[in-house]
């Protein structure tokens, strides 16, 4: 077995993930990026995508990340997201929920009002259904 | 000695004030539960951001490029402090011992020479401290009333802060608000928002790594740095808002208890007099009686 890698996932309202890996890869903001155990020292944007967590060998977890940052030092994977979702436990007609919602209220604003943050909310939805359409 | 007429009423009022008093310690029992669940699963996101920003911060030590918001502007002389409060009273000491603080502090930061401005955040505060240090309000807003705060919230307090802070309205801006140990013990904090201040993280450095950035380190710290202000305000608006429900637990708590007491005394005297009066009566007829 490989040497272990602590990666910790973060949200704002809670802590996701404190686990031991063997490997983790990041959609950053200039690319994936896989991190292993003695990873050189990086900080990086992260974007909207899927973080795959590799138990053993093969993936363990798959979670969804809706942009942040991630932080490597010896031996740890540090990734703070604005939202996280575990696609295990993501569920398509929540999505499809949020996602008519939110098109719902972007009807719903007075003109003038400024859109940008859910339309950016929008695309985070849209981007979590693509996932699990996969 | 009061009548018994007016002892029942009395006795009746504090009865229906301790049934108030119980059901607001409930309410604030089952709020504090979930507050007190949002803003302990909020510290790891608060604090690993803190150690990001100490960690990023480091290659930027002695640089001149490095960004305003973690260097300050080279001066401390406009000191900016957001005061985090409550919207609704009936919570014993908690707005009044952050009240205090702030003003031992703008006396201190003074003595110093600097020039302070406030921001008050919930109504409490506003009230408490317009009438002594109205002019200095650089604004001011209500907290998050009965609801538990939102990240949404704290970004627009974030965002409020960063624009004064490019329009040079403050050279260090603090929050103080009260940090939630236990329901019995909130303590008055004040953290420092502006200039990032590199102690205030838990874990300093690490063994002076040097770090790859993607994309480069001003870009990061351009995200971060803005990001990293709301994450620290909404952190202390939900330590606060625990605290606020922990402090009213226990006033509430303390009023129903006393309420208990003044019954107990009140109805002993109500009593008394009853017993007296029927005494009294009996005395009456009595002698009535023999002197026929």
């Amino acid at each position: 077995m490989a040497e272990q890698l602590t990666f910790e996932l973060v949200s704002p309202e809670r802590l996701l993930f404190s686990t031991d890996v063997e490997m983790v890869v990041v959609p950053g903001g200039e690319g994936d990026f896989g991190v292993l155990a003695g990873h050189a020292p990086l900080v990086s944007t992260v974007r909207t995508g899927v973080i795959d967590v590799y138990g053993s060998d093969s993936i363990s977890d798959r979670i969804f990340v809706a942009g942040g940052f991630a932080e490597v030092v010896a031996g740890r994977c540090t990734v703070l997201a604005e939202e996280a979702i575990n696609l295990k436990a993501a569920e398509k007609s929540a999505v499809e929920e949020r996602i008519r919602q939110t098109e719902q209220s972007i009807q719903d604003l007075n003109p003038g009002e400024d859109a940008n943050a859910l339309e950016a909310e929008l695309a985070v939805a849209r981007a979590l259904m693509d996932v699990l359409d996969g | 000695m009061p009548s018994l007429k007016h002892l029942r009423v009395r006795i009746n009022s504090v009865k229906a004030t301790q049934k108030i008093t119980s059901a607001m310690k409930m309410v604030a029992a089952s709020k504090l539960r979930r507050a007190q669940e949002e803003a302990e699963s909020a510290r790891p996101y608060a604090e690993r951001m803190e150690r990001m920003v100490a960690s990023v911060s480091q290659t930027f030590v002695g640089n001149e490029t490095s960004p305003k918001l973690l260097s300050g502007t080279g001066s401390t002389k406009q000191h900016l402090i957001v005061v985090a409060t409550s919207d609704r009273g009936l919570c014993g000491g908690f707005n009044g011992s952050i009240v205090r603080a702030v003003r031992a502090r703008i006396g201190e930061l003074e003595g110093l020479g600097s020039k302070v401005s406030l921001f008050p955040v919930g109504r409490k505060g506003v009230e408490q401290l317009r009438r002594d240090f109205g002019e200095r309000f650089l604004a001011e807003r209500d907290g998050s009333g009965s609801r538990s705060p939102t990240y949404s919230d704290s970004s627009d307090i974030g965002q409020t802060l960063m624009d004064w802070f490019d329009s040079g309205k403050f050279d260090v801006c603090e929050i103080v608000y009260n940090r939630f140990q236990s329901a019995m013990t909130q303590t008055v904090t004040f953290q420092q928002l502006v200039p990032f201040s590199v102690e205030n993280s838990e874990e300093p450095s690490l063994d002076g790594a040097i770090y790859e950035f993607e994309p480069d380190e001003e870009a990061i710290l351009e995200k971060l740095l803005p990001r990293n202000i709301e994450v620290q305000v909404f952190r202390a608006m939900l330590e606060n808002a625990a605290s606020e429900h922990g402090a009213r637990m226990m006033a509430m708590d303390n009023a129903t208890r006393n309420a208990g007491e003044m019954i107990d005394k009140l109805s002993l005297t109500y009593n008394r007099t009853r017993q007296a009066m029927i005494t009294t009566e009996l005395i009456e007829i009595v002698s009535g009686a023999e002197a026929l």
